[in-house]
Order: structure tokens, then sequence, then C-alpha cells
């Protein structure tokens, strides 16, 4: 009995190798001594005891079955049922582990087989050599070609993918108003080493697009588009980027602006692959307001049952998430919103004290509410006209979270301030959050999670066309809208 | 029942890297963390079901039992008798297999313990990345080449 190992580190995560390797009718894509691969009886490539037939580039003919296959071990066993070669009694199994310290996965490929006597050493060295670690260079080029498409997405062409994309995008020729933003064509060129370049299906509007916009936050020079949160298809990646391939489908929230457009080439660093069950609209509404939902409620502050939350513009696109993700964790939501409108919905959606108010007046009722207490921690995203109320609306040793300032920025604060209530006061923003990858995927994935558990969720009553862009600030600034605002390019 | 899977690439052949993982009484020499370390009643350090007693650099000290050593599969596990940490039923495996592509070393290293609700998420993170993580890293500076 002769024993073949052969053992690789691939630079891609296990998901994205065993996504390929689980296809036992995958070859043909990746191996280079593989010219034609086929199912027998027409049956799917993952079911177990299936029959492929490889014909080989030089001719010979394979059949081999598939033994065993484990998703959760990332374990495929198959044998040779027949072959012109002199394999006899073949077994092997390709096993993936994962890397942990890096985004890499170790493959293991083992086989024990008889062979004619005095043809041992020769095809022990076939089979290592050019079947083992020939697939292994051949999966590599596969990883690195335009042409490997994962979970069986259409194929971007190869012409798409070396030259300039022109697509429209919305532009803000100045700081101002509404009135800046110029829809007009603009070209994405092709990513260099670390970016990728995107197909943008969905594009999410937030209310820092209009702080942007207007110049208070300085992160563009005009002319230049506005937008941090988008969903779509990966068109292509350059080098050195494992995460990402060609017909994923992804989302992002980060900085730099310039989401509003309909290809976009970007740092890869901040892209994220979407779980099937997440649809673009939902994702680019999803990605910076969840995460911010996320981060907010479980680390900037770590929301416990029974805490008396109090939220502003409970009906907005953070607030709706935070109303129904404090909720879920045990705490007593308190709201403020701007009209009886709002108020059902930021009830329906678990405030369940919604405060209407348009003057910023709302701590004598937040205290009513709590025997005089106050809120434990509030989220505010108002700024500078609610400063003092939420001081007063605070329980002593309160967690003012400072996330906006959607009627102007804080005034200077004397620590003294703080002193009268021992109040903690925090100034968070999510890009300081979601900085290393690592935090970024958790954060992501939290907020896919409650999703998906029903703890938020993503209603949108607001979409507009991209060329739109104007209108859907105007709505969202005259605080017509409720809930995600997402542009379709 | 909580498990932690720790993984990593090491550049240098496994047969070298066992050479220096398979001695129980070793961790003064490779591990960043432990200050000294002793094999008790005098047994050999690569008998199976001898007990190092080592102290960590913070002071702690721990009580670990060599439970199979395999230099076959280049793998050993041990359980831990007594420790600071709070964990019960606390039983670890550090395996090796070589990488042929490039004559590196595949390393694991998983535990699984029981411990008080509240501190899973700290333990894990603790062993994980303060432990297991830390001492790979170390490795990879020892056999840089």
């Amino acid at each position: 009995m002769i024993k073949v190992t052969r053992s690789a580190v691939i630079d891609a995560p296990i998901e994205r190798v065993w996504t390929v390797l689980r296809d036992f009718n995958s070859h043909t894509a990746w191996h280079p001594v593989v010219a034609e691969s086929e199912i027998e009886g027409g049956e799917r490539s993952d079911q177990v005891g299936c029959v492929r037939r490889f014909t080989l580039r030089d001719g010979n003919r394979v059949r081999e079955q598939l033994l065993a296959l484990s998703d959760r071990d990332h374990i495929s066993t198959y044998c040779i049922l027949d072959a012109s070669v002199p394999l006899r009694r073949y077994v092997a199994t390709v096993q993936l582990k994962r890397v942990t310290d890096g985004e890499r996965t170790f493959w293991h490929w083992q086989s024990t087989f008889d062979t004619p006597p005095g043809r041992e050493r020769e095809l022990a060295d076939m089979v290592g050599t050019d079947v083992y670690e020939g697939g292994f260079a051949g999966f590599r080029e596969y990883l690195r070609s335009p042409r490997s498409v994962s979970r069986g997405r259409p194929t971007p062409s190869r012409a798409a993918a070396q030259s300039d994309m022109t697509a429209h995008g919305v532009v803000a020729t100045a700081f101002g108003g509404p009135e800046v933003l110029r829809h007009q064509p603009l070209s994405a060129r092709p990513p260099g080493p670390g970016e990728v370049r995107i197909r943008q299906t969905a594009v999410g509007v937030n209310y820092i697009d209009v702080y942007v916009r207007a110049g208070l936050y300085r992160m563009i020079e005009p002319p230049a588009p506005l937008g941090m949160e988008a969903a779509g298809v990966v068109v292509d990646v350059g080098d050195s980027v494992a995460h990402l391939l060609p017909g994923d489908r992804v989302a992002y929230a980060c900085a730099p602006p310039g989401a509003y457009v309909g290809v976009r080439t970007m740092s890869a660093d901040q892209v994220v692959v979407l779980p099937d069950d997440v649809d673009d609209e939902a994702a680019a509404a999803l990605m910076l307001k969840g995460m911010t939902a996320a981060y907010l409620l479980h680390r900037t502050h770590q929301v416990r049952a029974g805490e008396t939350v109090l939220v502003h513009a409970a009906a907005g696109g953070v607030g709706l998430f935070l109303c129904q993700w404090a909720k879920a964790l045990g705490a007593r939501v308190i709201g403020t919103v701007s009209s009886e409108d709002k108020a059902r919905l930021a009830r329906a959606n678990g405030c369940e004290l919604p405060l209407v108010s348009r003057d910023y007046r709302f701590a004598s009722p937040v205290k009513a509410a709590t025997n005089g207490r106050g809120a434990d921690v509030i989220y505010d995203g108002l700024g500078a006209a609610a400063m003092e109320e939420n001081l007063d609306a605070l329980a002593l040793c309160g967690h003012w979270v400072s996330y906006g300032q959607a009627s102007g920025p804080l005034p200077a604060i004397m620590p003294e301030t703080l002193t009268e209530k021992s109040v903690t006061l925090s100034r968070p923003v999510l890009f300081h959050y979601t900085a290393e990858r690592s935090a970024l995927q958790a954060i992501a994935q939290q907020t896919f999670d409650a999703l998906r558990a029903g703890v938020i969720r993503v209603e949108i009553r607001h979409r507009y066309a991209l060329a739109a862009a104007a209108e859907a600030h105007r709505d969202l600034e005259a605080r017509r809208t409720t809930g995600p605002v997402v542009l379709l390019p | 029942m909580i498990k932690v899977y720790v993984s990593s690439v090491i550049d240098a052949p496994a047969d070298q890297l066992w050479a220096q993982i398979r001695d129980f009484n070793g961790l003064p020499k490779w591990t960043p963390f432990v200050a000294e370390s002793r094999i008790e009643g005098g047994m050999a350090p690569d008998t199976v079901g001898c007990v190092r007693n080592f102290r960590l650099k913070d002071g702690g000290i721990i009580r670990e039992q060599l439970l199979t050593l395999s230099d076959y599969d280049f793998q050993c596990t041990y359980s831990i008798l007594e420790s600071p940490m709070g964990v019960d039923d606390y039983v670890a495996t550090l395996k090796l297999t070589p990488v042929t592509d490039g004559g590196r070393t595949f390393a694991e290293w998983w535990a699984e313990f029981e411990c008080a609700p509240e501190r899973e998420n700290e333990l894990a993170q603790q062993i994980g990345q303060g432990v297991f993580q830390a001492a790979f890293d170390s490795l990879k500076s020892m056999f840089r080449r």
C-alpha cells in the first residue's frame, strides 16, 4: 500500500476555498490536468455517491466516486472506480483547516493505493506532483483570475476587468445645500493593489452625508461624490486582496465618502461579503446604521436588562434600530420624535414612551417616567440644542453617548459639568470601531445575526433614483422620512 | 463546554518544531509567559502521565498532566490539574502537521473546558490569544528564517 500526502497553505479564507472544493465537478475550473469533467446520471455534484468522469489533458480517463462530504469538517473523500492509469484501491481525502491568525487555509490532500509491481515510485510521483501539487498551483492561479466566480454567479467579462468603467454618480460641486448636488458621468479605474471595484446596486443615505455636503465635516474637497455606504457585486479585485472575488455580493460602510456612484473603485479593507439571506437594499440600509446601533449598544455602552435608555430621533434610521435592539436586550426604551406619526412608528419598534417634541424639551417627562431618576444612557444624535436637557434627563452616573449633531456641534464642555452627576460622556465614531478588519467582521456579523434573528428589522419606505439624491437630502433634512433611505443607481 | 481553537503557519519544518514542543518541561524555552517549570516526582518529561509544575511570569502556578504524546502524529494532549484561571475539566491538544509545499508547519492548538458563564468570553480570549497565539508568535520569531 502506497500513501501519498501533500499539503499547502492557500491565501484565502476557508469558506472561499471550500465553496469550490466541495463541488465534485469543479476541477475543470482550476485543475490544470483535468480537461473535461461530468457527473454521471445528471446527479448533483455534492451528492454523496455521485460519480464524476474525468478526461485528463494527456488523454487518460478516470471515473471517481464521492464517498463522504462534510461541510462541518471540510472533508471530501473519494475513490477511483476505474481508470486508464493503473491506480488500484485508490482512496483520497481532501481536508481543509482554518488558519486562525490570518485569512488563510491549510489544505491537506492524502491518498492510499496500490500499483503494478515496479511502478510504485513513478505513480506516487505522478499523484503527488502532477495531481496534488499541480492542483495547489492551479487553485492559486484560479483564485487570482477574474474568471473565478463564487457560488455560480455570472462571470464578469475580462474586458471590463482591464479598463476604466463609466457610470453615473452624484457629486457635491461645492459645500452648500441640496442644490450643490449634480448627477454626472464618472469613471471607475481598474482596482490597484488592495483595492476592489464594485458595481453598486443600492446606496444608503445617512445624515452624515448632509454634514459632508454642507462642509460641516471636511471629508471631501468638492467636486467629489458623497456617500458612506452601499451594496453591490464585485467586478474585479487588485493584487493581495484575499477575502473578495469577482461575483461576490458585498457591502460596506466607511470613509472616505464616494458611495453615490454606479461603479466604485475603493480600498477592499472595509468591504464585507454579504450572507445570501441579506438582500442588497437591506444591506445598503443596514451597514452604517445597523453597525452603528451594534457598537453603540454593545461596545460604547453595554446595555443591560433593566436599564432605561433614551433614544433621540427614535424613528430615524439609527433610532429605529436602537429601539428594536435595546428592547430585545431587556432595556426600557424612551424616545424623542418630532411628530405623532413618528411616535407611532417608534412605539411599534420597541420604544415604550415616545415623546413628541419639536423644541428639544424632554427632560421633565423622562424624569417623570423614571420616578425622578432619569435615563441610564442617552443615545444622542441631536447635538447642541439638546445639551442642557440631556444633562438634566440623565440619571446619576449615567452615560451620555453623543454620536451625532443634527442641530449643530456641541459647544465646549467643562469637566465640572460632568461632575454634577458623575456623567460619562462618549463621542464615538463608527469608523474607529471598525478600523481593524477583524473588528469590522465581528460587528458586521453581529448586525447580520440580529437581522436574521428578527431583533432588528429593515423596512425601506423611501427609495429614490440615484439621480434624485438632492430630493432625498431635502426630505431627510425636512424630517419627512422615517427609517432608511436608499438610492438606486 | 467552551472550545477554543487557534491555528497558525510556522516557517520551520514540523520535526524541528516538534523536538521543541514534545519536551513537556520545556515551556520556559519557547513560550513568553512561563518563568520556570519542573516535572513532579522525577519522571521523564516524555512519560505519559507525568505532571509539569510551572510558574508564570505573573506569579501564577499551574500543574498540568500529560495525557497523550504521539511522535508519529506530532501531537500531545494534556489536562490542567490546578490553576488560578478558574477553569474545570480543561483538556488541550497541540498538533503539528507538515506543510509539504515549502517545508513549513501547520500548527493547531485547541482546548475544551468549563467555567462560569460570565467568564466565557474573557477566558476564551485569554487562552486563545493570550496563551496559544502568543506561544505560536513566539515560535514564529524563534524559527524565523
